[in-house]
């Protein structure tokens, strides 16, 4: 085998597992924007507290970062009920969601980046444990422990979300959020209640996603921003609010941004998803699985 | 009988001044501002003076489609970039070109992006958007990063003229009476805007969209308007940057402290008129200025986006509405 095919198929098969962490970083924005219709821009701010969060577990008390990822992920879950009880009381009640809702959110990401500043300076940070280093050898192909290991959790995690939506009461009910949440108020039930609910899940995706993003590279405070595009990218092409739809859209856009780096260098990729989330837009805004 | 037929063709006559007094207003207004600034008699006084205005600027382009339209822009660095980047390369070929031609030209191209932008996405929600001028941001920062010619990663020296043309003193003196006057080209615009038939359609958009539609308000048409006219002062507000700066690289010249002052003024201000923007970027800039000598520059990019977000949260109409409110 030559060495350009070798090259395209580490690149696919790294940009394959690269889609699995995407889809982790993204499903929060699935469920709050797919799903809740809050345009939470901040996500991932919230993100890199969860990296900073595994960071800390990691340096301090010695932690597994997924582990300290998982001990606070109800912290993350209150900090995503208490900032939807903000967001509920002061915008979606006024029904004024766009411009101030917006501009709140974007706020809170740049107080959160310039919070982890000012904490943490603007060195990178990064974790150790057994897969952050080596490789997984099969055959030609080499996979490494550090984006294995993100692609599995974002599977699991979306795997886990998948069947607690459709098996479970309180799942069944925010879907039924999502589908319409008038008729819900007419079965007496309060819309408000079940989004503080599906809003902190959102919240609790991002501390893993953070744990999983610190595996994969080292961050600094304004990385956030390099995956907003990203991560609105994959939502929008894979339909707002369908998980398999955002798998898809994911591996798609860690396969494209995999290649586009690897064949035309590391600093072109972030242009990468803002392209698939223009296309998309003009194109087809309900995306490739959308309703 | 005049107040009359207004009211039957459904438009009353604008109160206060016509426009044309307004500006003559304004103009006197820069003027006191500029001697006042002079007779100062320091330099600081004047790079100061300068980022205030600045942000005059960007608030009023950033107003004209936030406010007026209710389309959130977060994507304020490209346009104002695109700006600074245009005045760098006109530098690098043509350096005999007078600043307000620059300025010109950085507003022309940012208008072109607003309105290829906006082409894309206005059809849609405005949430879709807000978001692809976000990801604008972060495309036209890697393209500049990639872009040899203007200096990459690396960054662009820009050496300023050592003496002012025309009114003779430090250059920055000039740098400020050139920002003055757009200011006052950009308050005249948007007060002008806010009075006219663009303006009552801009409105009729940000109150019920589909309504407007209804009613055959051609509004793809008008916001495209809006985007282009907003990103087109952006852009100007941006070209003076490098000589002022003297050297620009991507992360400053990205950097989100201009995105979010410049939204976080007129949300503070009042978005509803051309007041609002002026009133946010005296106070908030006043503000930074003043923390940045005495505290440090840390916090005072901090005030801006905690100010933005109580001001959302507790005064939605910002400053000016707060008056307004007492008046009726």
């Amino acid at each position: 085998m030559d060495a350009s095919a070798d090259l395209l198929i580490n690149a696919i098969v790294s940009g394959l597992l690269l889609g699995g962490f995407y889809a982790a970083v993204s499903i929060g924005v699935a469920i709050a924007f797919g799903m809740l219709d809050i345009v939470n821009i901040a996500h991932p701010a919230v993100i890199l507290l969860g990296s900073y969060v595994a960071y800390i577990g990691n340096t301090v008390f010695g932690i597994d970062p997924i582990l300290s990822a998982v001990i606070l992920l109800p912290a993350f879950y209150a900090l995503g009920v208490a900032a939807y009880q903000i967001y509920y009381v002061a915008f979606e009640r006024r029904d004024d969601q766009s411009l101030r809702g917006l501009s709140f959110f974007f706020g809170i990401l740049f107080i959160a980046e310039v919070g982890l500043i000012l904490g943490f300076g603007v060195d990178y940070r990064s974790v150790q444990a057994w897969y952050t280093q080596g490789n997984l050898n099969l055959f030609v192909i080499e996979l490494p422990w550090r984006l294995l290991v993100p692609f599995l959790l974002g599977l699991a995690m979306v795997v886990a979300l998948q069947v607690f939506l459709s098996r479970t009461f309180v799942g069944r009910a925010i879907q039924a959020v999502a589908q319409d949440q008038g008729a819900l108020r007419l079965m007496a039930a309060n819309p408000a209640k079940i989004k503080r609910i599906a809003f902190g899940l959102s919240f609790a995706t991002a501390a893993i996603a953070g744990a999983a993003l610190i595996i994969i590279q080292p961050v600094e405070p304004s990385i956030g921003r390099e995956y907003i595009g990203r991560i609105f990218a994959i939502c929008v092409l894979g339909g707002l609010g369908s998980f398999p739809g955002m798998v898809i859209a994911a591996v798609t856009l860690g396969i494209v941004e995999s290649l586009t780096a690897t064949f035309f260098g590391p600093s072109w990729a972030p242009a990468v998803s803002f392209g698939v989330l223009l296309v998309t837009l003009a194109v087809r805004p309900n995306g490739i699985l959308g309703r | 009988m005049a107040s009359l037929v207004a009211k039957a063709t459904g438009r009353e006559t604008a109160p206060g001044l016509g426009n044309i007094a307004f500006v003559g207003v304004l103009i006197v207004a820069a003027a006191v501002i500029f001697a006042g600034t002079r007779w100062f008699g320091n330099d600081y006084a004047f790079f100061a003076a300068y980022v205030v205005v600045q942000y005059i600027v960007l608030g009023t382009a950033w107003n004209i489609l936030g406010g007026y339209t209710g389309y959130v822009n977060f994507g304020v660095t490209a346009f104002f970039a695109i700006g600074a980047y245009s005045s760098v390369v006109l530098y690098k070929l043509t350096p005999w070109l007078p600043l307000p031609a620059m300025i010109v030209v950085g507003g022309v191209l940012a208008a072109l992006v607003g309105l290829g932008t906006g082409y894309l996405t206005l059809r849609l929600r405005g949430v879709f958007f807000s978001i692809a001028t976000l990801a604008l941001a972060v495309v036209v920062q890697t393209l500049i990063t990639n872009w040899d010619f203007v200096g990459g990663a690396r960054g662009a020296y820009v050496l300023r003229p050592k003496l002012a043309p025309l009114i003779g003193g430090a250059y920055i003196e000039y740098l400020f009476l050139v920002m003055l006057g757009l200011c006052v080209v950009a308050l005249a615009t948007a007060r002008a805007i806010e009075r006219s038939a663009l303006g009552f359609g801009f409105a009729a958009i940000r109150d019920d969209e589909a309504a407007a539609e209804a009613s055959g308000v051609p509004t793809l048409k008008l916001k495209l308007i809006a985007t282009a006219l907003s990103g087109g002062f952006m852009g100007m507000a941006g070209a003076p940057l490098p000589y002022y700066v003297t050297y620009l690289d991507p992360t400053s010249g990205f950097s989100l402290n201009y995105a979010v002052n410049a939204i976080a003024m007129p949300l503070i201000g009042g978005t509803s008129s051309w007041l609002g923007p002026v009133v946010g970027a005296v106070l908030v800039g006043g503000l930074q200025e003043y923390l940045r000598v005495t505290i440090s520059s840390a916090i005072n990019v901090l005030v801006a986006g905690v100010l933005m977000v109580v001001f959302v949260i507790v005064a939605p109409q910002g400053i000016v509405g707060l008056f307004q409110r007492k008046k009726r």
